[in-house]
């Protein structure tokens, strides 16, 4: 039996150790908002937090991830409303949405780590995440949102 | 009595031409063709050699030239990838400690081990590019700046001669031989490789002229 914390919560999962965290997560666990996207930490769709690092939960095995503090979108906050996803929901950012879980997830970590990014900043923290629909200025636009909203702490 | 003093004559002459040329091969070896480097100062006793230092050097330069060292060793702040050292797609940046930053460090996608597959990470638990304050460039320098950068300690990651001989047993040097799927090998042997660095330190880690 594997053991994961996942978004401060305990699940014990009868799975293989070598099976990439991104399968338990959607397949035994049913947190489907983490997505698959490449297979292979090429496009930044699966990203969830490992003690706080932005991993790719597609190439993460489970025997690295067990006992650890995972966190996926769903556990980013209590009522969708850390910054990051309000300032999505305002901008208007995801077309497809297909990417926007992984996005967030990316953002969130350079939001920790640089409260007030630049734009350089969001490049070397995005570049990571692909986005098909091409909404890049958006997501720029809504990561220095975000910075406003923590610098204010109404939220 | 006349042959014996021609005798000694010759004697004297061949004995004064051995030492010309003997210390001519040494002039040559130590002082014109090559320098001994600065690791060649620590205790430990070395029997200097130019030419067989040069000779195994040149063989660990091709080693370090190839991609599956040099990809983490850029000019710049992005490593390369594959096979023709293109730059890293995504473009993650070495961070400070060189583990990358932000979002993008490098354990987040390169795992303890390789993954398996083409174009999966490879991986090891110790992945990281020099640091920012000590780059140890191997990207576009000749085979002379290489070596005197590798036992340079204010280049070489403050190694001394033991260190450096050390690094050849190095868990994340060694994972160039095994590199995971479809990545091509070093050109020597980890065995032959380790051989001939040890040679090279050993015999005085002389810099080939260029």
């Amino acid at each position: 039996m594997i053991k994961l914390n996942i978004n401060q919560k305990a699940h014990e999962i009868d799975a293989d150790p070598e099976m990439p965290l991104l399968w338990a997560i959607r397949d035994l666990i049913g947190l489907t908002g983490t997505k698959y996207g490449c297979g292979v930490a090429q496009c930044g769709a699966c990203v969830v937090h490992l003690e706080g690092e932005a991993v790719r939960s597609c190439v993460t095995k489970l025997k690295r991830a067990q006992g650890k503090q995972i966190t996926t979108i769903e556990g980013l906050s209590e009522n969708n409303d850390h910054p990051l996803q309000l300032a999505w929901n305002e901008v208007s950012v995801p077309q497809c949405g297909y990417c926007h879980s992984g996005q967030i997830m990316s953002a969130a970590v350079l939001l920790k780590e640089k409260p007030n990014p630049t734009d350089e900043d969001i490049d070397n923290a995005m570049a990571g995440n692909l986005c098909r629909c091409g909404t890049y200025p958006r997501i720029r636009q809504a990561i220095h949102m975000a910075a406003e909203m923590q610098k204010k702490g109404g939220v | 009595m006349e042959r014996k003093f021609v005798d000694g004559i010759k004697g004297t002459r061949i004995l004064v031409v051995s030492f010309i040329l003997g210390a001519l091969v040494i002039c040559m070896a130590f002082g014109f063709e090559n320098e001994p480097q600065s690791v060649a100062q620590t205790k430990t006793p070395l029997n200097k050699d130019s030419i067989a230092s040069v000779k195994a050097f040149q063989q660990v330069y091709r080693v370090l030239m190839s991609p599956r060292c040099m990809n983490c060793h850029p000019s710049g702040d992005i490593p390369l990838q594959g096979d023709d050292s293109h730059l890293h797609d995504m473009f993650p940046k070495r961070g400070v400690e060189g583990k990358g930053l932000l979002a993008m460090k490098c354990t987040n996608c390169h795992q303890p081990e390789n993954t398996k597959g083409l174009h999966a990470p490879p991986g090891n638990p110790n992945w990281h590019l020099p640091p920012a304050n000590m780059k140890m460039v191997f990207q576009g320098k000749t085979a002379r700046q290489l070596a005197k950068q590798l036992v340079d300690p204010t280049q070489n990651g403050n190694k001394n001669m033991k260190m450096l001989i050390a690094h050849a047993d190095d868990d994340l040097v060694k994972w160039g031989w095994a590199p995971g799927d479809g990545r091509t090998l070093p050109p020597l042997s980890h065995a032959e490789f380790k051989k001939q660095w040890l040679i090279w330190l050993n015999t005085g880690a002389y810099a080939p002229k260029k």
